[in-house]
Order: structure tokens, then sequence, then C-alpha cells
């Protein structure tokens, strides 16, 4: 057993992951209609590559940018593009935006596929284009791109790869089902991972509770005959499935304020990514389904669905059952980081790793706000060792410049300080609204300064064409008298 | 199907201040009592009036100030210190005494700073010094344990005697009350007696006077509930005892004729009480958890150093007050360093 570190603070919270754990993965049926959000992520818009009325074969790239940060979107069953049109996308604003909607054909027909037949003779750029074309990104819920992951820069050596299994977030169990069905994928892409990174040393991390995954994943590795991947088990504390907080728990390392996990020689990538690198590579499938848990008391049978990226929520919720008379609210991810939808039908995105519908009696629904008592709880909790209460008081009063002081852009907005204040002050919205309020402040400082250089540079091209102007008008006057000069000195001559 | 969005996270809270508040509350029954058990229902009747003010004094003082009253209400907190203040008056206390300080602690201490979380100074011992301040005579007159006096006070005489002022005829003021342990290790010393001698008097018990040391033991084991609720934290209780018992330990080994002993401290008095219910007053306590240890040594140094060479017999309200002023400066001084920050 390998020796784990731990944290400051994190919260042991009701799991509730019984509802789903031991469930099956089930394949969602393939959906009436596709939808496909062309925001990857804020700032990352996609250019569809598809028109209204083309037909569409799984697996076939219909939306890519040249944004580095972007990824291309697969279409995931055949069908016709019906439209391109807003639609409210799965998004904490819950705003509407671009979508790409497929009315599917039944006959879910994909392009041939590639595959590479040898891995390891793959040089590591190779590997990571094919995973961009692939469209994989961070399926632990960030959604980063896992090809920019995976080029660190020759400037940061690279020794350790983790493959988070830890599914902090109370309800959410798809990674660890997966974990329990396809250990061999899951183990096998994470040597793919290893070997695009050429690192010698890989972790599989998952929760204490995690007995079967534990199991299944140490005989994965056995029968791979491949030393260099272990498996461990670490302790179930929220938030310990962050990137910080889990290379923390499995190497000791701090990740750098500001700085990266390259920074201190590790690359975190979530189970179910590396799952998807050893489809992409070694089945030659690009990313166009995932698992997704569909739990809480507001749905009539809670499950683990591998379903296709752009299924309506509406559709997995009706093959549960339908929701219970309780259900209260629609949550994309788990009750502390994710975010309530206002309808279900919204589609899942690739980074979609849970629909809770809650019943009331499972979210907090009337919070009674009271005034800070400074019981300083939720400095104890926090998982960064920021001082939340201080935090609190200058992101209300507006003081952005203390907030920082109080390393603001630090907080992950885990939620652990709002869950045992007392007073049920909404700290993380302070913090979200504060945040928000700096990037704006620091953009608009950014405009004026632009706006600021070229008024300046406006003003100095002024006074040098004055100049330009003084001094061409003076040379003429000088040889205007020179000339008149020459022309007395002439006549007086003459 | 449409819902309701809010922003994360989701989960219900898993504390509120209400029931804080209650707890504090419910812990400090043995403390009372054992308090009732050693000195009679004056101090219940002295709970009634000053939960009774306060709560008056914090409804009209909520109305005023516009803000919602019922809901604040029941938060407790002027319950609470209503009761540290009830339970640090002398028992005989006439009503008006307990009044005027639960008026002056909900009022003057706390809203006049804004009402709960705003006050700098814990309000029931601002309350607690004020009357001490303004009605010296009043404020030391401490009844002698039940088991050491000869009056047998009925229920009636308590109702004359804290409304009234009126003592039964055949008892005179000098034969109900007595010096606390505190005060006569004071007095005696001063008379050039020993502190060995002096703990032959017949109001020392055990360890700490007849009587109170089981109110302390009382509070002790309420304080000891509270930790293992975590409704407190150890730091600043620990810190308290530790700061009280390191100084008199010292003192004691240097000469103890002079001074008393260490368990004699950590249970005369209001140590107890402050350690685990006043001390810990979160709003006017350092937050930090290294500060709140700085600042529990600090009270328990205080403590001490008022006790042997100050100008009063207990000092836990002044030691506290004293605390509070430097609360901010402890928390400025002892901030942790924030995950993968240099320091």
């Amino acid at each position: 057993m390998l020796k784990t570190w731990r944290f400051h603070g994190g919260l042991r919270l009701p799991a509730h992951k019984h509802l789903s754990a031991h469930r099956p993965i089930v394949n969602a049926e393939l959906p009436k209609q596709l939808i496909y959000p062309l925001q990857q992520r804020p700032g990352v818009q996609l250019k569809p590559t598809v028109v209204p009325g083309e037909t569409v074969l799984r697996g076939q790239i219909i939306a890519d940018s040249d944004h580095f940060l972007a990824t291309p979107l697969h279409a995931a069953s055949s069908g016709t593009v019906k439209a391109i049109e807003d639609r409210i996308i799965p998004h904490p604003s819950g705003l509407s935006d671009q979508c790409i909607i497929i009315d599917t054909d039944g006959r879910d027909e994909a392009l041939t596929s590639e595959r590479v037949a040898d891995y390891r003779l793959e040089p590591a750029s190779s590997l990571r284009t094919k995973i961009r074309q692939a469209g994989i990104v961070g399926l632990g819920g960030a959604a980063f791109p896992t090809s920019i992951k995976l080029n660190p820069g020759p400037q940061r050596h690279i020794d350790t790869l983790i493959l988070n299994g830890a599914e902090c977030e109370p309800y959410i169990t798809c990674d660890n089902v997966l974990m329990q069905a396809e250990p061999d994928v899951v183990v096998q892409g994470a040597l793919i991972l290893m070997h695009a990174l050429q690192v010698g040393n890989g972790i599989i991390a998952v929760e204490d509770h995690m007995t079967e995954a534990f199991q299944a994943l140490s005989s994965a590795i056995e029968q791979s005959k491949d030393l260099r991947l272990t498996v461990i088990k670490i302790p179930a504390l929220y938030p310990t499935g962050g990137e910080k907080q889990l290379i923390r728990v499995v190497t000791g390392k701090e990740t750098p304020s500001g700085g990266i996990p390259a920074d201190v020689g590790v690359i975190c990538q979530n189970v179910g990514t590396a799952a998807a690198v050893y489809n992409a590579i070694c089945r030659g499938l690009p990313l166009t389904e995932r698992v997704v848990t569909v739990t809480g008391q507001g749905v009539k049978q809670q499950q683990n669905m591998r379903a296709r990226i752009g299924t309506p929520i509406s559709d997995l919720i009706k093959q549960c059952g339908g929701y219970q008379d309780t259900v209260e609210r629609l949550i994309m991810g788990g009750p502390m980081m994710g975010f309530a939808l206002p309808e279900d039908d919204i589609p899942i995105i690739k980074a979609t790793n849970c629909i809770l519908a809650a019943a009331g009696s499972e979210v907090a629904t009337s919070k009674e706000t009271r005034p800070c008592i400074r019981c300083g709880d939720c400095a104890k909790a926090c998982p960064v060792d920021l001082l939340p209460q201080q935090l609190y008081w200058h992101s209300r009063a507006g003081n952005l410049e203390k907030c920082k002081d109080f390393s603001l852009f630090d907080c992950i907005e885990c939620g652990c300080c709002e869950v045992v204040c007392p007073s049920q002050i909404p700290l993380v919205q302070y913090y979200r609204a504060a945040k928000s309020k700096t990037i704006a402040k620091a953009k608009e400082a950014e405009k004026a300064a632009i706006a600021k250089r070229r008024h300046d540079f406006l003003l100095e091209r002024k006074a040098r064409e004055q100049a330009e102007r003084a001094e061409r008008s003076r040379r003429k006057k000088e040889a205007l008298a020179k000339l008149k000069a020459a022309e007395t000195a002439t006549e007086g001559a003459e | 199907m449409k819902f309701s969005t809010v922003m994360s996270p989701h989960l219900q809270p898993v504390n509120s201040v209400d029931r804080v508040m209650l707890q504090v509350l419910l812990a400090l029954i043995p403390g009372i009592a054992a308090m009732t058990w050693f000195f009679g229902i004056g101090v219940l009747i002295n709970i009634a009036l000053a939960v009774i003010a306060a709560l008056l004094a914090e409804a009209s003082i909520l109305g005023l100030r516009g803000r919602p009253i019922s809901a604040t209400l029941k938060d407790l907190s002027a319950v609470v210190t209503a009761v540290l203040l009830a339970i640090s008056l002398p028992v005989i206390a006439p009503w008006w005494i307990t009044v005027v300080g639960s008026l002056f602690a909900i009022v003057i201490a706390k809203h006049l700073y804004g009402g709960l979380g705003y006050n700098p100074f814990n309000p029931a011992m601002v309350g607690y010094v004020f009357l001490l301040v303004s009605f010296p005579m009043q404020m030391t007159a401490w009844l002698a344990p039940v088991e050491l006096s000869s009056v047998a006070l009925t229920e009636i005489d308590w109702l004359k005697l804290i409304f009234l002022e009126q003592l039964p005829d055949s008892v005179n003021f000098d034969a109900v009350t007595m010096a606390t342990p505190l005060d006569s290790v004071r007095t005696q010393l001063g008379l050039g007696r020993s502190v060995p001698e002096i703990q032959t008097d017949s109001a020392f018990g055990f360890i700490a006077g007849k009587g109170w040391e089981w109110v302390a033991g009382g509070y002790l084991l309420g304080g000891l509930w509270l930790l293992w609720r975590k409704i407190i934290g150890w730091q600043i209780p620990i810190g308290l005892l530790l700061g009280l018992g390191l100084f008199a330990s010292i003192c004691y080994a240097i000469d103890s004729n002079q001074f008393a002993l260490p368990s004699f401290h950590l249970l005369a008095g209001a140590t107890m009480l402050g350690a685990f219910f006043i001390a810990t007053d979160p709003v006017t306590a350092a937050t930090s958890v290294n500060g709140r240890i700085i600042y529990g040594l600090l009270i328990g140094s205080l403590v001490y150093i008022i006790r042997v060479w100050g100008g009063y017999p207990d000092a836990m309200a002044f030691a506290v007050l004293l605390g509070n002023l430097t609360a901010p400066a402890i928390d400025y001084f002892t901030q942790p360093r924030v995950f993968g920050q240099k320091t």
C-alpha cells in the first residue's frame, strides 16, 4: 500500500452513492434528436462544418475551430442536420446559444474507423493529434482538452501520471461503475497516456469504499504485466477528487498557486478519459458516448447509463421511469459543484458525469441566512486553507483588492465553506461575483489602457506633424529669404 | 419539465446559528443546576429576568432598526447573552441589577455596534463590567453556599429578596452573605495569613470552595459536551486553562504560601464558565486556529494576573474584554499559508 498524504480541511459528506453504485451500466436508447451546443467552454466557440439538411454518420466531425482550446465535435449517430439554432445550453447561466440539431435516422451508421495497430510504435505527437481528432476532453467535469494536457512543454519534466478515480462528489458513480465494468480499457488507456507522456510511473487513485473497482483494476494491471502502473485507495474526503487535492494526497506535492500540475511533474487524467483514449487509439472510435449517472430521489430508477453525447436529459429520465413527484431540482454534476438546469430538454455534453434529479429533501431549498458569527468553521473546512470569512467580508464590501490579498483566485468553489456555515451565507456566490467583477475590471482597465495608448499616440502624431509642418514652413521661409537675399545681392551687383 | 435554478452548492447546510445557540444553552444546564443546588433558586429568577429583559430589548431595538424581529429573536443569541450574564451575577442581586445589565448588554454592547456578529466586545461581559463598576456593593454581595448558611430561604423569601430587597425579619444581611473563595484568599493574604492556613477555613471544600467547585465542575461537563459536539473548538478553552494553569503553577512553585494551588485557580470563580462559554464566543474571539490558542493563553494569563496582582478577586470579564481588544491583531498575524503559496 502506497503512503498517502492529506490536505487541509475537506468534508466527509453523506455519499448517497448506494443509489447507483451497484447497478450495471445500461445502454441508453438512441434518442430521436441529438443536440450539440457549439460553445465548448466560455470563449471557445466551434464553427459548424455541416449545414442544415446534410446527412451525417456516427463519428463524423460536425464542428471544429482553430482555437487552441477547441476539440472537434462528432455526431453520435447517423441522421440529418435539422437546424443550427439557438437552444438553452447546459451552462450555469441558463443562456441560449447556437446548437446543431440532428434528427437521427435510427440506422446508427458509422464512419469507417482507423485504428492504431500498436500505439507503442506511435510518436507522442501523433497520439496527441489522434486524441484531439477524436474530440477527447477531460471527462471528470472540467472538459479540458486532453491533447493539450499531454503536451506540457519541454521545460517541464513529467514523472507521474495520476488517473483520477476518486469521485468525491456525493451521488456520482459513473467512474466507479466504469472501472468495475471495463477495468482493462481503463488500464490500457492509462498505458497509452503513459506512453504519450513518456512517464514510467502511473497511479490510479480510487476512494477507499470502491472495493470492487479496486479489485477489478488490480487484476487488470496484473494481467497487463506492466508494473509501472499501480492502483491505490485514498480516503473518501470531499474534495479529494479536485486535481490539486488529489496530487497532494497521492504524491504529497503541492501544485503552486496559479500553476498547473505539470509544474510539479504530474499529469492528472480522469479514468473515463483514459477509457476514451483507449477507444480512440485502439478501436478508432471518436468520443461520442460516455457513462452518466442518473440519480437522486427525484427519479424513479437510479442508474448508470452509457449515453450518446447530445442526448436530451428528458430522454434519459424517461428511461429511468420518469420523475418522482417529489422532484425539486435538476442538477448537472454533483450537489456540491454541479449547476441547476432550468429545464430537461437540455442535452448531456462531454463533461456531464451526473444528472441529479433531487427531491426537495435532498437539497437546500430555503436557507435562513443570518449574520456571520465569525465561528471560523469555513476556514477549518477550506481545502485550500483560505480565510473564507475575510473573503466574504471583502467581497461583500466590493473591496476587490483586499479579496486578491486574501487569495480569492485560489478558491476552487468547492462549496465546503458554505455547507458548514451555521449562518447559511451563500459564500460561494459572493466569491463568484467578486471573481467575475475582478476579471471584468481587469478587462476594462486593459481596454482603457489601449484607448489611452491610442489617444497618446494620436496626440504624439499630431504634435509630430505640427512640428514637421513648422519645420517645413521654416525651411521654405529660409530658402525664400536666401533667394531674396541672393536676388538683392545680384541686383546690387548689377 | 421546468425547474427552478439556484447556484451550487446544493447540499443542505449542516448547521445553523439557532442550533449552535440552543446547544450552548443546553450545555449550561449542569452548571446552572449545581448553582441552584448550592446557592438556591435565586439564579433561576435572575435568568428569567435577564432573558425577558434581553428579548424585549432586542425586539424593540430591532423594530427601531427596521430589522426582522421574530426571525432574529429565534436565533437565541440574545437568550445566550442574557443567561451568561445572569449566571455571572450574585444570586441575591436585586432585580434591577439584572435588568439594567441585560439591557446594557443587548442595547449598548450588541446593537449599537450592529447586532449579532458585529459587536467587538462580548455583550454579557460588557454588561457585567458595567454593573461591577457602577454598583460595586450589589455586585459583590455573594450568598453563602446553602450548606454553610444557617438560614433557609423559601421561594417567597427569594422573591422578596430579589424584587423588594427584603430579607426575612429574623435574618440580617451579613448572615446570608459570604466572601467568595477567591475573595477570601485575597483579603486573608492581605491580613498576613498563608494560603494553606486560609484553605483550612470552613468555606473551602475539596479544591476551590464548597459549592463553587461543583458549579465549576458542571460548567466543565457542559463545556466538554460542547467540544464533543464540535460546537466549540478546543483551542480557546485549552489555551485559557493552560495559560492560567501555567502561570499559577510557576507562582505556586516559587512560593506555595503566597500563591494558591493551580487546581484552586482552575476551579474557582468563573474559570470554567469563562473558558468554555464566554471566551469561546466566536463573534468576539480570534478566528484563526493558531490565533485562538494565543487568544486563550492570553486571557488565561490575564485572569491570573488580575486575580493575584490586580484590583478584583475574579477577572474573567476584564480578561475577556481585553482579549476581545487583541482579537483583530491576533487574526492579522496568524493567517494560515494558502495551499500552493509560499509563505
